[in-house]
């Protein structure tokens, strides 16, 4: 039972994480607090491949001659490019957050709807 | 048994880091709040082997994310509004979603086994030809800079991509309302360099 919840314990703070993140964005109606919502969404992400490289009793893939177990290089090659792309991402919607606070005078997502016309 | 523990105490404080970046409505403290953890994740990433994704996402988790929001927060204020619609349906749709996810968990392999499909497919190759082809100890880099060179070529381009996107969006916006008074300002550093230079 102890050994069932140490296997999957990363995986479900995974999804945990990802669910909270989830909410975040559809639930709560500020413009920034959902874009902080997306980084930990996205970072839920990160956490679940990069425990699934995880070797039990591994080291970091970096070769030396001590070591013969290495945790698996491939998640973390890709988690490396989404980490930057993700900060590219993050830096256009502050960007959009930023023109829309100065067309409309509110980030507020209900605000927004209301000028727009829609309900 | 210790890097299990430090694992699961992370993980718990991520968990809830995020709760309290979920409940909060002092933009400031959401901001601060992401940035820890991220640092977090970062210190996670380290227990699991992946040194070089923990000081990407110290870097540029914690510290540019950081840093464009606080710029962000600085133009838009710092007050979240408590929602007035209810929020019923999103809960309803997150709890659906997480149970499928975590219905899913319980066919993955369990966590640090060596013989998962994930570390049996092209990670021996690299982990054990690399050094001979690439010549650089660091697998990771190899196969970011050599192997999946494409990729990285990729990600430059979307990387330049949002930066334009970020210039028009807000250079725009300055050459709108400054494009006259930009001028002004010129002469004067010109002025104060030629004064500077005299004196």
């Amino acid at each position: 039972m102890l050994q069932e919840i140490l296997d999957h314990y990363n995986y479900w703070i995974a999804i945990m994480l990802m669910m909270v993140g989830f909410y975040t964005v559809v639930a709560r109606g500020n413009l920034v607090k959902k874009i902080v919502g997306l980084n930990i969404f996205q970072t839920s992400v990160f956490l679940l491949y990069i425990s699934m490289g995880k070797v039990t009793g591994g080291t970091a893939p970096i070769l030396d001659e001590r070591f013969t177990v290495y945790s698996n290089p491939i998640p973390h090659v890709l988690i490396l490019t989404a980490i930057v792309v993700g900060v590219a991402t993050t830096a256009l919607g502050l960007a959009l957050v930023v023109r829309i606070k100065e067309s409309y005078g509110t980030i507020e997502e209900d605000e927004l709807d209301l000028m727009d016309g829609e309900t | 048994m210790i890097i299990t523990l430090i694992d699961i105490i992370l993980l718990t404080f991520m968990g809830a880091t995020a709760i309290a970046i979920l409940r909060l409505r002092s933009l400031f403290a959401v901001v601060m709040l992401s940035g820890i953890y991220s640092l977090l994740a970062a210190s996670m990433f380290v227990a699991l082997d992946a040194v070089d994704v923990a000081f990407t996402e110290a870097a540029v988790g914690a510290g540019i994310s950081t840093v464009l929001m606080m710029a962000t927060l600085a133009l838009t204020g710092e007050r979240e509004r408590p929602a007035a619609h209810t929020t019923w349906l999103p809960l309803a749709v997150v709890t659906v979603t997480g149970a499928a996810l975590l219905y899913a968990t319980f066919d993955m392999p369990p966590f640090g086994a060596a013989d998962a499909p994930v570390n049996l497919h092209v990670a021996p190759r690299y982990l054990n030809d690399s050094f001979g082809e690439v010549g650089l100890p660091n697998v990771v880099t190899s196969v970011l800079a050599s192997y999946r060179g494409y990729d990285t070529l990729g990600e430059v381009t979307v990387i330049f991509t949002a930066a334009v996107a970020v210039m028009i969006l807000l250079g725009g916006r300055k050459g709108d309302d400054a494009g006259i008074k930009n001028e002004p300002p010129k002469e004067k550093l010109a002025d104060n360099d030629g004064d500077g230079d005299t004196a």
